[in-house]
């Protein structure tokens, strides 16, 4: 399946979460925050969120600002 | 004779949260994380706003600031800093409260790229939005007396008007103003965006602002360390002097010697 992690196409194996996507890319869960299809995916609910195919997925983080 | 005048215990409380320090400072600008860290604990901020952006996802192993600027240490509040709409900054505010668990926030929606002068019609709308949904707003906003008590009436925990553009370093354009809504509010008045140097930090705590917030004066001196220490002092000066209550201004002289006695 396809998804669009933060504006960008990728392949994914069927059935991953948002935790396994996560961990695919080498974030830290406790560090972000995921939002997908425009709402929020909590994170209690990384373990549990399977993501779709077409889903548009955002991971934000903090970084420097004023 | 006393030498602890007015020297009552003296603390800012915004949301119901009490902080020592005055001086809110930014975090964006600096040369790395290790710079960003040293200047804010010189500058003795207890409150560091930080953005919100996409993880770079091809290259995960980044540093991240929060590794720098321990979020245990420092209130981390979030800010919507280039958002130009208020569903652009209630969305970056929510996924901010998912990543840290904040719901103390700094709300700035633009109008301009140019002045990056607040849009405050949007900035009203996502204010009010973000209360209703259980965020503490501290929201930046115009120097215009009657927005800020606006902005009061729908639930801000702070008003923070601009001094002048944001990273401008033009220093407290209009001072009537700035008064005019401390005078006006019953939450927290903090200067925003636009102090240079340490004077203008020092002016606004002389107005009897609540607190100032700064990122580029800071981060855009040449020496930002040395910079963030001095601006802790003229915050601290600034407050004592407006505790201390400064003199009336007078037209003519008056001598400080007396003149009983002159031979």
């Amino acid at each position: 399946m396809n998804i669009v992690l933060n504006g960008e196409s990728r392949a994914l194996a069927p059935g991953l979460s948002v935790a396994g996507l996560l961990k695919e890319t080498g974030l830290d869960a406790r560090k972000v925050a995921v939002e997908r299809n425009l709402e929020i995916v909590p994170k209690s609910a990384f373990e549990t969120t399977l993501l779709g195919d077409g889903d548009r997925i955002e991971i934000v983080h903090f970084i420097g600002g004023g | 004779m006393d030498g602890n005048q007015n020297s009552g215990e003296d603390f800012f409380q915004v949301a119901g949260r009490r902080f020592q320090s005055r001086l809110l400072v930014g975090t964006g600008k600096y040369k790395d994380f290790t710079e960003t860290a040293l200047a804010i604990e010189a500058s003795g901020a207890e409150i560091v706003t930080v953005a919100v952006r996409r993880v770079n996802v091809s290259d995960p192993k980044q540093p991240m600031l929060m590794d720098f600027v321990d979020p245990k240490k420092y209130t981390y509040l979030p800010n919507t800093a280039g958002c130009y709409t208020a569903e652009d900054a209630v969305r970056t505010l929510r996924l901010a409260r998912e990543a840290g668990g904040w719901n103390l926030v700094k709300l700035e929606v633009l109008g301009d790229q140019k002045t990056l002068y607040p849009d405050i019609v949007e900035t009203l709308k996502a204010a009010e939005a973000l209360i209703k949904d259980g965020f503490e707003v501290m929201v930046y906003t115009s120097d215009d007396p009657i927005i800020a008590k606006t902005l009061e009436g729908i639930g801000c925990c702070a008003i923070m008007p601009l001094a002048a553009p944001i990273g401008s370093g033009l220093g407290i354009q209009n001072p009537v103003n700035i008064r005019l809504i401390i005078e006006a509010a019953k939450v927290p008045v903090l200067v925003d965006a636009g102090v240079g140097t340490a004077s203008d930090a020092a002016i606004a705590m002389e107005l009897g602002c609540d607190g100032v917030l700064m990122n580029t004066a800071i981060a855009a001196a040449r020496y930002p360390i040395l910079m963030a220490r001095a601006m802790k002092l003229a915050v601290e000066a600034g407050r004592l002097a407006y505790r201390a209550g400064r003199m009336q201004r007078k037209l003519y002289a008056d001598p400080s010697s007396p003149l009983g006695g002159l031979i």
